[in-house]
């Protein structure tokens, strides 16, 4: 729970403009650089206030995909409970039965750490292929307690959601990594 | 990327206990929402506070977008709107034309059926609208179809009262907090309208199928007499619903039913319209007497 060696081991991004040319005395903003994270799935949880009244289940679950993303590019940045919280706020907007996305952010959460333990050295490709199979089950698993509460079976609509969502998850990936750059931005004076 | 192996902090026992307390509250962490999630699939309106507050707090990034939406689709069609000029110019003067002719028609029927009502003795009870409000959102990433309301209680809004727009009916309102609230629309599966064909009055009624279209089914059985551009609206039954809004064109007919679309698309509203609930006792009187029977015997079908 250390601050510094979090913050110190990401210092100075491989070979980047922005680590190159650093001075000294700089280190990034602590408040930033441990809350952007938090903020920015929050956010994304927000994204049921878009400007799209949707009729049909069309934005991919974009608050996950974003903490998926945050896991597989710090690993060791959210706490493993991280789907507590994030799940419960997320539950306030998403429409679903309450608790849903607690108990789904939490076994993800859990299931992240399984798969480190098992496939310690990953590509891209295969954080894609894990997101696949998380992101499937997710929404599988969503729709499936959306039709509990609704007390009719809900045909299977997630089609759209689902292919969308695989063709995002880079892009996804990408956006995280671009908010990870301006975490680290050197903003404090030491 | 490879972990780095924090797991294995050294000696120290305050780090070794944090990474534990941790994996205890992640397994915590999925077994009260468990909990959670079976308590709100038996009681849904258990943690409708917590929704209300979320709502509360996110309303305004929904104004935003609801603003957003609404100019940013008056753009579009402004754009849209160079390309075909002169065809629509010729197609606008034909139909006002054409409307001006069906106006005149109208406004003596009109005074028609006002001498006739009055010669009868209806009074007609055309409430007042509670409150015109924007949809400021809804769920379009879950399998349920909810939006939110920018107007709560504090605008006089309540649970059951219905939401339509101009175009036809949107949904009833399910939840409210004091400046927003929470709309099941009724492309929604648990939301039945009962309807009547508005050429004949055929009834029947209109249930969501959370992809956009919904089913509608007769309760007359036999052959299907439906058609595709039928037009269904709602029949006044059950209490709710005041009669005559328009929900559901007939888009595929089918064996029994159709398949038909929304009159009023929710996601080309801008301002929606709460209504009162169009026979409140009525409606009161129901609840009071299904609680007191119980709940109805379960038919498998």
């Amino acid at each position: 729970m250390a601050l510094s060696p979090r913050i110190s081991t990401q210092r100075n991004p491989a070979g980047t403009e922005a680590g190159a040319n650093v001075p000294i005395n700089r280190a990034p903003l602590p408040w930033l650089a441990n809350g952007l994270p938090w903020a920015s799935i929050m956010a994304m949880s927000l994204v049921t206030f878009s400007p799209v009244i949707a009729s049909a289940p069309v934005i991919p679950p974009l608050a996950f995909m974003t903490l998926l993303a945050w896991r597989m590019l710090r690993p060791s940045f959210l706490p493993v409970w991280a789907g507590l919280p994030l799940g419960a706020w997320d539950d306030m907007f998403s429409g679903q039965p309450f608790g849903s996305a607690i108990v789904l952010w939490s076994a993800a959460m859990l299931a992240m750490d399984v798969i480190d333990e098992r496939y310690l050295w990953r590509s891209f490709v295969q954080d894609w292929l894990v997101a696949v199979v998380l992101v499937s089950g997710y929404l599988l698993l969503q729709s499936g307690l959306a039709g509990l509460a609704a007390g009719y079976p809900l045909p299977l609509t997630v089609g759209p959601q689902w292919l969308l969502a695989m063709v995002l998850f880079p892009v996804v990936n990408k956006a995280v990594a671009m908010v990870d750059r301006v975490r680290l931005l050197p903003l404090r004076r030491l | 990327m490879a972990r780095s192996r924090d797991l294995r902090p050294g000696y120290s026992r305050r780090a070794q206990y944090g990474i534990f307390t941790g994996y205890v509250v992640a397994i915590v962490g999925v077994v009260a929402g468990l909990v959670v999630l079976g308590v709100s699939l038996i009681h849904p309106e258990a943690f409708s506070f917590l929704r209300s507050a979320g709502s509360e707090i996110a309303a305004p990034v929904g104004e935003a977008s609801a603003t957003a939406r609404n100019s940013g689709r008056g753009l579009l069609a402004t754009i849209g709107a160079y390309f075909d000029a002169g065809h629509q110019n010729l197609e606008f003067t034909r139909e006002i034309a054409a409307a001006r002719a069906d106006a005149v028609t109208m406004r003596a029927v009109q005074e028609e059926n006002r001498r006739l009502k009055a010669l009868l003795g209806i009074v007609d009870p055309a409430a007042p609208p509670v409150v015109a409000a924007r949809l400021i959102g809804s769920t379009a990433a879950s399998a349920r179809r909810y939006a939110v309301l920018d107007a709560g209680s504090g605008h006089g809004v309540h649970e059951g009262q219905p939401v339509r727009a101009a175009g036809g009916l949107v949904g009833r309102v399910v939840e409210t907090s004091p400046d927003t609230a929470r709309v099941l629309l009724i492309s929604d599966a648990d939301n039945v309208v009962p309807v009547r064909r508005a050429s004949d009055g055929l009834p029947g009624f209109v249930q969501g199928s959370a992809n956009g279209k919904i089913a509608i089914r007769l309760l007359t059985m036999g052959t299907n007499p439906l058609h595709t551009g039928d037009i269904f609206v709602t029949s006044g039954s059950g209490g709710i619903y005041p009669p005559g809004i328009p929900v559901a064109i007939v888009s595929v007919p089918q064996r029994d039913g159709a398949e038909g679309r929304l009159a009023a698309d929710p996601a080309a509203t801008d301002y929606v319209v709460v209504l009162p609930v169009y026979k409140a006792p009525a409606v009161a009187a129901m609840a009071d007497s299904l609680k007191a029977a119980g709940p109805p015997p379960k038919d498998d079908n």
